[in-house]
């Protein structure tokens, strides 16, 4: 009870750091009690509905007990090809619990979650923020021994990745798997010259300079960073803000990690020159909760920067600059790479997005102009800056200037962050990756396309296939419709549940697909299948639920076949029951065998 | 102020600006279905039973400001049908027991399932565990019947401005949770708004029932959005 209090003091009962407070309270007592509840309405003068409302939005949040130490075990497809089913096993056998469940002692509570950004090195998992890679049956073991025993998670960590991952401020076990360095974000960089080339112009120049380059937005959607800079810029206003979107969920993407990991200085100078170029003094990096094992890491190379003064006042040689960054943390939830439910989530609210308009750019982070822009679009407009638009734009394609680091993960031989020009097709990327049996090929993750071979000579850019970075394959025995169900599942419970056609609407595409794979299905519910799958796009208030039938859509296109395969042709209807089954419970109370046909047209 | 002109359905319509298209629809006798909106109310896009076409796009005609030569489809067979999807969605992710419920013929849910001709949702029922919560003096929350439009936690609030109604969880799990101190303070008439704003029977007012005999009620007698379309709303 008082350290609650402590803690609310120490974020200032301040109701926009409502998810620092209930993070904190959470890390100290696994849980946030009805007390806890109770208290921080009191204190930041809420009502306790209010609070519940958001301590239960977020998955890293808890209002039963969790455990002592918590162990996330990544749920993402990628962590099911890589034998999770045993690693999930031994978790359970040795904690004494199932998912989802805290052991009988309180010590270990086991919870599956979201792709962790992990999937170059799956099974993966999340102890009490503390990221384990590459686990198997024996290692899962271990760490719970290791914890029944007393020992941090940290202390578990035996050996630590590549690069910074080794820093003192790190030490994590990751590993970077840079496979190939591009020009942009992996070509040579001297500190602050971004920003002193910024303020050596005018900002509308480094606007144009922006445009000129055609940068478009790296995060999946594609929007021209220019124009967004321009928009945000011409709003009149108090205060304008610039908000670096590090919240990557998209199943399959884990470029932003390697960014944050090695390149953060270039991320930071790029937030500083969008800062310069739309009028803002401050600058939110929102990191994903699953990141937050680079915070401190982060928090040293912002001090470092400020001491360069490549940050703080009067920048790099400025008269009147002034420009710093402060870093937000998400708690678990997809829908905050939305970049309105970024901004809700980032001012202590549920994640769920805004109607727009008013768009970010006019009314965004506290009611302020904002351009919400991806790690990757920053970090590539500061070397835009150095190195001019002419230089970015002779790589790529024509409309789509400049490389793309893409995040390929799945059945092949070298699986880790490409950073390759635009034009690419998706067979190149194969040959890359070691991946000549591939089968399908996941591109922007989920929300993207699954495509079969004749897709592979498709290309990777703006006008084709447009993507985030996410590019999961699937060799020869992998059961498409199995992960075309998982994906679905994903969204289900990833949806905010703010809509109808998302809330509901991906729940009866995934039944009505169940019918179909277990063989239940007929012509009529394919036909289903593909219009519940265009109403749930056409209606669906955001990007989530306007993306989240792809899984189904684009394999009915691709891969039909594995779908007709599956129904009963010239049936004119089929129950998604077996009558046998559904009647057997109440057939053997009363010592009867069920007499029937199996089903009602045979 | 100069007046918008704009088109729904090729009639000619006139918006002041700032109106949103289920606004001004309105204004102009023209019935857009509406059923998270409510007037004076944030309008927060949650149903999307309002959605329109512009141009190809989509929008919610609840949120959307009209815009100078918007030319607005609003009765569009395609678009119908899809609205009627969504309410036939709502039935389905819920437990909803019309012949039983208070709300009965006062319901714009039920009143929408009639003006659409709602026989047999195209869905399977999902048959949800949803819990009542009938812990206040003065109002019942049954979670079987609520459909999220928000309208509740938009519109009730304690005197110092806190929220009494607030969405708990998310997903398909989201409910509506209310404030047990602060619900417990609702005076006789507040507690008959918070009935009145649900636009379904998932807030009841206790201890007074069927007042208003089945059958005289709102929309037994006309269609719901008739009153729009024959000039007659307020």
């Amino acid at each position: 009870m008082e350290h609650d209090k402590e803690i609310i003091l120490k974020h200032r009962k301040d109701p926009s750091r409502l998810l620092d407070i209930i993070r904190d309270v959470q890390a100290r007592s696994g849980r946030v009690s009805a007390e806890a509840v109770a208290e921080i309405a009191r204190q930041l003068k809420l009502s306790e509905a209010d609070v519940r409302g958001v301590v239960t939005f977020y998955h890293f949040f808890s209002l039963s007990p969790r455990g002592a130490a918590v162990v996330y075990l990544n749920d993402a497809v990628t962590a099911r090809m890589k034998g999770r089913a045993a690693v999930a096993r031994a978790f359970e056998e040795e904690a004494g619990c199932r998912f989802g469940e805290v052991s009988p002692d309180g010590l270990i509570g086991l919870f599956p979650t979201s792709c962790i950004g992990m999937n170059d090195q799956e099974p993966s998992a999340i102890v009490n923020g503390v990221v384990f890679t590459s686990l198997t049956p024996d290692k899962a073991r271990d760490i719970v021994r290791g914890l029944r025993a007393g020992r941090s998670a940290q202390d578990l960590v035996t050996a630590c990745g590549d690069g910074a991952n080794q820093s003192d401020l790190v030490r994590a076990m990751v590993s970077n798997n840079i496979r190939r360095r591009g020009p942009v974000l992996f070509g040579a960089f001297e500190s602050g010259s971004a920003v002193r080339k910024a303020v050596s112009m005018k900002p509308e120049q480094v606007i144009d300079e922006v445009k000129k380059a055609g940068l478009l937005g790296r995060g999946g959607a594609g929007f021209p960073t220019g124009l967004k800079w321009d928009f945000c810029r011409k709003e009149k206003a108090d205060r304008h803000y610039v908000v670096c979107n590090a919240d990557e969920g998209e199943p399959g993407t884990f470029k932003d990690r390697v960014i944050l990991t090695e390149l953060p200085r270039l991320v930071f100078e790029g937030m500083a020159v969008a800062g310069y170029a739309v009028g803002a003094r401050e600058g939110i990096l929102y990191l994903r909760a699953e990141y937050s094992y680079l915070m401190p890491y982060l928090e040293s190379v912002l001090e470092a920067l400020r001491g360069e003064r490549v940050l703080g006042k009067k920048i790099a040689g400025s008269a009147d600059f002034d420009f710093d960054i402060a870093i937000k943390s998400g708690a678990g939830a997809y829908i905050c790479g939305e970049e309105s439910a970024l901004i809700e989530s980032a001012e202590g609210k549920r994640g769920e997005p805004r109607d727009r308009p008013p768009f970010p750019v006019s009314v965004g982070y506290l009611n302020q102009p904002t351009t919400v822009n991806n790690v990757e679009t920053l970090a590539t407009a500061a070397q835009i800056l150095v190195h001019g638009a002419a230089w970015f734009t002779a790589m790529g394609t024509p409309k789509s200037a400049g490389t793309k680091l893409l995040s390929i993960s799945g059945d092949c031989a070298s699986p880790g962050v490409y950073e390759v020009e635009y034009g690419l097709t998706v067979q190149d990327l194969l040959n890359m990756a070691g991946a000549p049996q591939a089968k399908a090929v996941q591109v922007g993750g989920p929300s993207g396309t699954c495509l079969a071979k004749p897709g592979f000579q498709r290309k990777i850019c703006f006008s084709d296939l447009s993507t985030g970075g996410s590019v999961i394959i699937f060799g020869p025995d992998r059961d498409i419709l199995e992960i075309v169900g998982d994906f679905m599942d994903f969204f289900v419970e990833e949806s905010c549940g703010w809509c109808t056609p998302c809330r509901a609407g991906n729940v009866l595409l995934k039944k009505k697909l169940e019918k179909i794979v277990n063989g239940r299905g007929d012509e009529q519910d394919l036909k289903d299948l593909e219009a519940w799958g265009k109403l749930v796009k056409t209606m669906s208030r955001c990007g989530l639920g306007q993306t989240s039938p792809n899984p189904i859509l684009t394999t009915l296109q691709n891969f039909r076949e594995l779908y007709e395969a599956k129904i009963r042709k010239g049936a004119d209807f089929v129950p998604d029951f077996d009558l046998k089954d559904a009647i057997q419970d109440g057939c053997s109370a009363a010592h009867r065998q069920p007499e029937c046909k199996e089903s009602l047209h045979d | 102020m100069t007046e918008i002109h704009f088109t729904i359905d090729g009639k000619e319509c006139h918006a002041k600006p700032g109106q949103t298209i289920a606004e001004a629809a309105k204004a102009n006798g023209v019935y857009i279905p509406v059923l998270c909106h409510y007037e004076g109310l944030k309008p927060v896009g949650s149903c999307r039973i309002c959605t329109v076409r512009v141009a190809g796009r989509f929008m919610a005609a609840c949120t959307q400001p009209v815009a100078e030569g918007m030319a607005v489809e609003n009765t569009a067979p395609d678009l119908e049908d899809m609205r009627k999807a969504l309410i036939e969605m709502l039935f389905v992710e819920g437990n909803h027991m019309c012949p039983t419920c208070e709300k009965s013929g006062n319901c714009e849910l039920q009143a929408l399932a009639y003006r659409y001709r709602i026989m047999v949702p195209r869905f399977p029922y999902l048959f949800p565990v949803r819990k009542m919560d009938a812990s206040s003096p003065r109002i019942m929350l049954d979670r079987n019947r609520c459909i999220q439009c928000l309208r509740c936690v938009r519109a009730v609030r304690a005197r110092d401005g806190r929220k009494i109604f607030a969405a708990e969880g998310r997903t398909r799990r989201v409910a509506i949770d209310a404030d047990r101190d602060l619900a417990a303070k609702l005076g006789e008439d507040e507690a008959r708004r918070a009935m009145d704003i649900c636009p379904v029977g998932a807030i009841l007012k206790k201890e007074t029932g069927f007042a208003v005999p089945i059958g005289k009620r709102k929309f037994d007698k006309k269609p719901i959005g008739s009153d729009i379309e024959e000039g007659t709303a307020r």
